[in-house]
């Protein structure tokens, strides 16, 4: 059957169909869906880890048990999975192990634009690259063969272009389940001392030569001669904005893209008069594919951009080929940028510390837009669990005492749960001080509303529809008790929708400068409680501001500067009504 | 140009985060799927959701390339929102793309804290005459129409009208892609948004 699905669908579908045993992930956008669609099919568990380092351990386990096995995540997530990966390398696997990482040129929705590929690189395992949905559909199972063949963990790489393009796909309805392998103990494979390891890194090395030799002959890699010109070397999507770029130039496209084939390489380098790379955001097929003694030209109008997504229209600038006639771009238009969501629980906590000026160390998520304006509340977003140990490194170089504001650190549930709890048991254990916020919104909102340790849902609950709200009670993580178990003295709760109690707590807090609070802000995200109350009206305005500076999508001005309630938007949740310095907000009959 | 980009047509849809570009998107890619063609259709997720400007990208033709519409390359730009028609009038192929506007003005954040500006309404009015756009007052034909949300399906009517595909083949896909209970008052609002497109 033909079907139009995203990269993400077509790899759960596929995964499924070669007959995956076990899923695991973390949530990050481009990824996320892939794990929630394979999740759909009963026979196949998954599973949300707290983190991605978890999720890829937990793999390992599976695979090594002798289950074909999935792990999801985005490029950054490699990061924090980095750890076993470097050694699992070695080790191999029993039961397929395949790591789907979701890159994210021109940063849509991450913190940097690192290329995967390097990873593959890195820690010489395989990695193929779709350009397509089919071509997802088709080396998800590819991925596996390739594993459970050379004994070795691979990699598929997709952009957020291919994660999230919907293209056709031929599917098939049945799985085919090749069944569990059976486990025999084999320490001298999976015990990484000393001595196992030295062995298995030479037996790495010898499975990289016959991946080099595989990489030379499979069908993964395509030469497609058009003419002798010029010759481009691409992978991913980058092919598809070459071909539409330049449709007459010969292409080597690479569906697998470590180790490279040398000699495949070199005769389609002999076989043009000049040879490019094509890619994206890096320099990766520019430095592997030179290191090949293949020389590179420059294109003939300049270097492709170093930094973000390519176009075709990029593609088409550099080999020096005319772009189409447009009108220009309007000018002065008033830009839209993201903002927290009408009622969202993040915002009294972000316009309480903007008000303080307090130096905010803030974390990955929603509340990352605490950092846009109106609320210019967040001065670092580095990485999951930053904002705890950044707070703990500000108090080290003093700041609050050379600048008079105070330090808080701001993460939320899910990020918590992530990284966040380490973070702040370094804290406690170093007897550190200062303020830090859990914002407990009781799901993953950012990447859809996910489940996680702290709402209790599980993944197979989340996909058959669980609201976290009915999530019944003991389920969740308490989060103030385990910050008490980890050390901490002052642990306390507060409604994060009260702004009274909201200033209270943070006042309290940063005023005892020599202990170190736990603030968990509850409330729950308006995505997963749509309930509405009554708009507000506005009456006798002063044109103060004070509201405007909530940065609700549902509050404007009119011409006069005074405030404007959209009715459509509002959902009631009270903030501005609270926030009115001269009681001109109110509900009627209130 | 080789052939397989020439006859590639390239549609893009622009809103606000929440206006339903999506799901217009997905009855237009499925449309195009079951009249035939090799279809592409590009999201960006994420942060962008959260109420800033978004946009869709379906490309449809005998065979389909790269996924990404660049200025100049818009047959049909869809707009579902005043400003956002002016913030991509540089995609619209020029002379020669149709762009179809929803009657809506959605003032963003940026306007009430101070970093920016309306553009004044006839201003807005001239510029989007100047590209010939056709203006379709979406959600008030929803709300008569009695279904308020279907404002992106009487979009997609308008569309439809300068499109190849049979009207049956669009009303199958939307039959099959909105909620049981809600069929009917979205396949009024598609014919009511064909309506508008031809006065």
């Amino acid at each position: 059957m033909k079907e139009l699905l995203s990269g993400n669908e077509a790899i759960a579908q596929g995964a499924w169909e070669c007959g995956v045993e076990i899923g695991v992930g973390y949530p990050g956008t481009p990824s996320t869906e892939t794990l929630e669609n394979l999740s759909k099919h009963d026979v196949v568990y998954c599973e949300w880890a707290p983190n991605e380092k978890v999720a890829l351990e937990v793999a390992i386990g599976s695979a090594m048990g002798g289950a074909r096995s999935l792990v999801t995540m985005k490029h950054v997530g490699v990061n924090v999975a980095a750890d076993p990966l470097m050694s699992v390398c070695n080790a191999g696997v029993n039961g397929g192990l395949v790591l789907l990482c979701a890159d994210d040129p021109s940063i849509f929705s991450s913190q940097n634009e690192q290329d995967s590929r390097n990873y593959a690189a890195f820690a010489r395992v395989p990695m193929l690259e779709p350009a397509d949905s089919s071509e997802a559909h088709e080396f998800i199972q590819r991925a596996f063969d390739i594993s459970e063949q050379f004994d070795t963990p691979a990699m598929l790489r997709e952009s957020m272009r291919i994660a999230h393009t919907k293209t056709l796909v031929e599917t098939c309805d049945t799985a085919n389940k090749p069944g569990l392998k059976p486990f025999e103990p084999t320490p001298s494979k999976y015990v990484m001392v000393p001595a196992n390891a030295r062995a298995r890194r030479l037996a790495a090395d010898e499975r990289t030569d016959q991946l080099i030799e595989f990489a030379e002959t499979t069908d993964l890699n395509r030469v497609e001669m058009r003419g002798n010109e010029i010759g481009i070397i691409c992978s991913g999507a980058c092919y598809q904005h070459v071909r539409e770029a330049l449709p007459d130039a010969s292409t080597f496209k690479l569906g697998m893209s470590w180790p490279l084939p040398p000699k495949k390489l070199a005769e389609f380098a002999a076989a043009v008069d000049h040879v490019y790379v094509v890619e994206e955001a890096c320099d990766y097929f520019a430095v592997h594919v030179s290191a090949l003694g293949i020389k590179l030209d420059v294109p003939p109008c300049g270097s492709l951009p170093q930094a973000g997504e390519l176009t075709p229209a990029l593609v088409k600038a550099a080999f020096g080929v005319e772009a189409p006639a447009h009108v220009a771009p309007a000018e002065n238009l008033p830009i839209r940028f993201p903002s927290l969501c009408a009622g969202c629980p993040h915002r009294l906590v972000f316009t309480t510390l903007r008000d303080m000026h307090a130096v905010v160390t803030g974390d990955i998520g929603c509340y990352t837009l605490g950092a846009s304006a109106p609320l210019n509340a967040v001065h670092s977003t580095i990485d999951m669990g930053a904002s705890l140990s950044m707070a703990h490194g500000m108090e080290l170089a003093k700041v609050p005492e050379r600048t008079g504001h105070p330090v808080v650190g701001v993460i939320g549930d899910s990020t918590f749960a992530h990284s966040g709890i380490t973070s702040l048991l370094g804290t406690v254990y170093n007897g550190g001080a200062g303020t830090l916020c859990v914002l407990d919104n009781r799901t993953t909102a950012m990447t859809g509303c996910q489940g996680n340790p702290c709402n209790g849902v599980t993944l197979t609950e989340q996909v058959r529809g669980m609201n976290p709200l009915d999530v019944p009670a003991g389920k969740p993580l308490n989060i103030e008790n385990l910050c008490r178990a980890l050390g901490v003295e002052d642990v306390v709760s507060v409604n994060s929708q009260d702004l009274k109690a909201v200033r209270k707590a943070l006042k309290d807090a940063v005023k005892a400068s020599d202990r170190l609070f736990v603030i968990v802000f509850h409330s729950p995200c308006r995505l997963i409680d749509r309930h509405r109350e009554q708009v507000p009206t506005i009456t006798d305005c002063r044109a103060c501001g004070r509201c405007i500076n909530l940065g609700c999508p549902a509050i404007g001005k009119d011409e006069d500067g005074r405030a404007v309630i959209d009715e459509t938007q509002c959902i009631g949740c009270d903030q501005c009504v609270q926030t009115c310095p001269f009681g001109c907000i109110a509900k009627d009959g209130e | 140009m080789a052939e397989n980009t020439m006859n590639t047509t390239t549609v893009l849809l622009v809103g606000v985060g929440g206006q339903g570009t999506i799901l217009a998107g997905d009855v237009l890619a499925k449309t195009a799927a079951a009249s035939g063609y090799d279809v592409k259709l590009s999201e960006i997720h994420g942060m962008s959701q959260r109420g800033g400007s978004v946009s869709t990208v379906v490309r449809f033709g005998s065979h389909v390339s790269s996924m990404i519409c660049d200025e100049g390359c818009a047959d049909v730009v869809v707009s579902f929102e005043a400003l956002e028609a002016l913030r991509a009038q540089q995609y619209l192929k020029k002379d020669t793309g149709s762009l179809f506007v929803n009657d809506e003005t959605i003032v963003p954040v940026s306007v009430a804290i101070g970093l920016g500006t309306m553009p004044e309404a006839a201003e807005v009015e001239a510029q989007l005459e100047a590209l010939n756009a056709v203006r379709i007052p979406a959600g008030e034909i929803a709300r008569e129409a009695g279904s308020p949300k279907s404002t992106n399906v009487v979009l997609i009517g308008a569309l439809s009208t300068v499109l190849p595909f049979e009207e049956n083949v669009w009303r199958d896909v939307i039959a099959k892609r909105v909620p049981p209970k809600t069929i009917e008052a979205n396949l009024a609002a598609f014919e009511a948004g064909r309506a508008a497109a031809r006065k």
